[in-house]
């Protein structure tokens, strides 16, 4: 039983109040710009400005050069010239640079010798984006005319303190749709059927002839537009910033979207269901977001991880949205060869809904 | 079910674990009535109204509201009952008037009545001058009219209102039970909650309880005519040293200290009690005023919440 005017009547009051709820608005739009503008910067490799100390034993016209060079370059900055090795990796321990410059007594020798390195980098590699920047330097040329012998050389060697080994360069935008949309989505609508019992507006509201499906649709539909309004602000910025352009159809990347964001209002919904306070039904969102982040293959590669991590992330609606996402984004797939992911999600979504309806008793015990 | 009822309920009762809110509550509440339930907070008021609206399963017993079997048909029964609960409950993010459309759309109100309505309501609470206030910035008893108006938008023919007045100033308070009574003659029956002896004493019916029982129940006159007790006072500048004495007194259920007097409540047993507490008190032959007086509400609600105490304690 489902009556249209209920069901406008919740979804008109949840955008008035929603309206009034300058914290949530400034979520909503918040968010999308932050994590883009933030993910955007590490995306882009051309780092500049990093903090680096040097440490010259040779001292030479030529060990001068490259150091101005290398500042030329605007990738690093120095901030220091150390007498020894040791106090580079302190500064570097402290955090105080990111980069330290070692240029051996023997530089000039090396320069002609290409089996060897002419000089080393310490790399802080607890921040990959340092790193990365410090993979660029070692492309660098010795490019002054009168040591052509010299190019073909390796300028430096990389030494990786504290990462091992290299972060695989993703394609973070398409995936940080989701990330965003799992962040928010779940949580708007998590909190929303609680907040209304500690109000006590659900004590008079279940004293109604309201049904739980008007209820519950109708505090899940205002928030797909939320949804939309956030990806069109994500592929806008990446657009503009960041160059992302979108392979598929934009059409489809807004039913992938529909799909997705109903199945975390749902799945939001069902926890709020669940949740005895506000602050239960966070924690319960947090439950689902950090899975999400770390196992739906938007961080890491899907198929390197164990087999149960596998399974966990199949239950995930982001595990499927990244996959949707990047096909339509970067590979420009059609939703008919995604069909079997978009029909997961709606499952999802189907199950999680009826779930909630099915919980949701117009009783207080 | 007898037509002219509006609320039937036989042997009613809840449990919490291992406290009974409510046990074997009986209640036949006349149409077109003001019914209240008086009792001290935890006495079970509001589960029992909880109960008769659908709001929480009984242990056991049966309820028939408005001719609907309450839980089984609570759905049904929705559309015909108002409620008030104990705290605002109304949305504080929403202007008065928003709240009145968004309550007119859930009770499923067509455009044209919603309208109508919500105009009749905004005149008869006064809060025109309201419309587009928000609840959080007004007082106690324009909350509480708001709170009226949106739980009678609808027509319902019964009302439940769990204490209304408990954060309302007392000329709200008087205003308020003015638009009960105008509510009743429209032919709504109203089953209101409280703690105030003033409030009880102008329902039509009411009924006393206490840890979940009920101790008394009737109209406030015949309760008065009734009641088990002599009311006995004492004027005297010195009344403070005769409290404990008399207290310790096995007919005598209470003693009460008000302003110059004391206010005692002889058991019925005592056929003079004017004589016995003159020479209990030693006041025989002074001028130490001793005389009965006409029993109160609050005498009432004393005696009957004393005797199901030494019941209980038997």
């Amino acid at each position: 039983m489902m009556s249209l005017r209920r069901l406008f009547a919740v979804m008109r009051k949840e955008v008035w109040q929603l309206k009034r709820d300058r914290l949530t608005v400034g979520m909503i739009l918040g968010i999308p710009i932050m994590q883009v503008l933030l993910f955007g910067y590490a995306i882009n490799t051309d780092i500049r400005h990093i903090p680096a100390a040097v440490v010259d034993y040779a001292n030479t016209q030529l060990s001068h050069n490259l150091v101005t060079d290398m500042e030329a370059s605007q990738v690093v900055r120095i901030y220091a010239r150390v007498g020894e090795e040791k106090e580079l990796e302190d500064r570097l321990r402290t955090g105080e640079v990111s980069i330290g410059i070692v240029i051996p007594e023997d530089f000039e020798r090396r320069i002609q010798d290409d089996s060897r390195a002419a000089a080393q980098l310490l790399v802080d590699g607890s921040d990959p984006i340092v790193l990365g920047a410090a993979q660029q330097l070692t492309a660098m040329q010795q490019h002054q005319s009168s040591q052509k012998s010299a190019s073909s050389g390796k300028l430096f060697e990389v030494r990786n303190y504290y990462n091992p080994e290299r972060r695989s360069a993703v394609n973070t935008l398409p995936g940080l749709i989701g990330v965003i949309l799992t962040m928010t989505m779940v949580i708007f609508t998590a909190i929303s059927l609680v907040r209304e019992r500690e109000r006590g507006n659900l004590e008079l509201l279940i004293n109604t002839p309201i049904t739980s499906n008007e209820l519950m649709i109708g505090k899940i539909l205002p928030y797909i537009l939320i949804g939309f309004i956030q990806v069109s602000l994500v592929l806008f910025l990446g657009f503009m910033i960041f160059d992302v352009p979108i392979q598929g159809l934009v059409v489809d990347v807004y039913i992938i979207t529909l799909v997705f964001v109903s199945a975390n209002l749902s799945l939001g919904i069902l926890f709020s269901t669940l949740a005895k306070s506000q602050f239960q039904a966070l924690q319960m969102a947090i439950f689902v977001m950090l899975p999400s982040i770390l196992l739906s293959g938007f961080m890491f590669p899907f198929n390197a991880m164990p087999t149960l991590a596998q399974w966990i992330a199949e239950i995930l609606p982001m595990t499927h949205f990244v996959r949707l996402i990047r096909g339509v984004m970067l590979r420009g797939a059609g939703l008919g060869e995604l069909l079997p992911e978009l029909l997961v999600l709606m499952a999802f979504t189907f199950i999680t809904l009826v779930l909630a309806i099915k919980r949701f008793h117009k009783r207080l015990d | 079910m007898n037509p002219e009822l509006a609320i039937e309920c036989h042997q009613l009762t809840r449990k919490f674990a291992d406290v009974t809110a409510v046990n074997g509550l009986d209640l036949h509440i006349p149409k077109q009535t003001i019914y209240g339930f008086l009792g001290p907070n935890g006495s079970g008021k509001s589960t029992a109204i909880r109960m008769l609206c659908g709001l929480l399963l009984p242990t056991s017993g049966e309820v028939n509201v408005l001719g609907h079997q309450v839980p089984q048909q609570a759905e049904q029964l929705k559309k015909h009952i108002g409620y008030m609960t104990q705290a605002f409950s109304l949305y504080s993010d929403l202007t008065v008037k928003e709240n009145l459309r968004f309550m007119a759309q859930v009770y499923g109100l067509s455009g044209k009545t919603q309208n109508r309505r919500i105009d009749e309501a905004l005149s008869v609470y006064h809060l025109q001058g309201l419309q587009n206030r928000f609840p959080s910035n007004m007082s106690g008893g324009e909350r509480q009219r708001l709170a009226l108006a949106t739980a009678t938008l609808h027509d319902p023919k019964l009302l439940f209102l769990d204490e209304p007045t408990s954060a309302v100033d007392p000329q709200s308070r008087r205003d308020f039970w003015e638009s009960l009574f105008d509510l009743v003659a429209e032919g709504v029956t109203i089953l209101v909650s409280t703690h105030y002896m003033d409030e009880a004493e102008r329902c039509h019916d009411l009924a006393i309880l206490d840890h979940g029982v009920k101790v008394a129940d009737g109209s406030p006159s015949d309760l008065m005519a009734s009641m088990e007790a002599w009311v006995v006072q004492v004027e005297d500048s010195d009344v403070l040293k005769l409290k404990p004495h008399l207290a310790s007194l096995p007919d005598v259920i209470s003693v009460s200290h008000i302003g110059l007097h004391l206010r005692i409540l002889v058991n019925k047993s005592i056929a003079q009690p004017v004589a016995y507490i003159q020479q209990q008190t030693g006041f025989l032959d002074t001028d130490v005023q001793v005389r009965e007086v006409a029993p109160s509400m609050e005498d009432v609600f004393v005696v009957a919440t004393q005797k199901r105490k030494q019941e209980h304690d038997r």
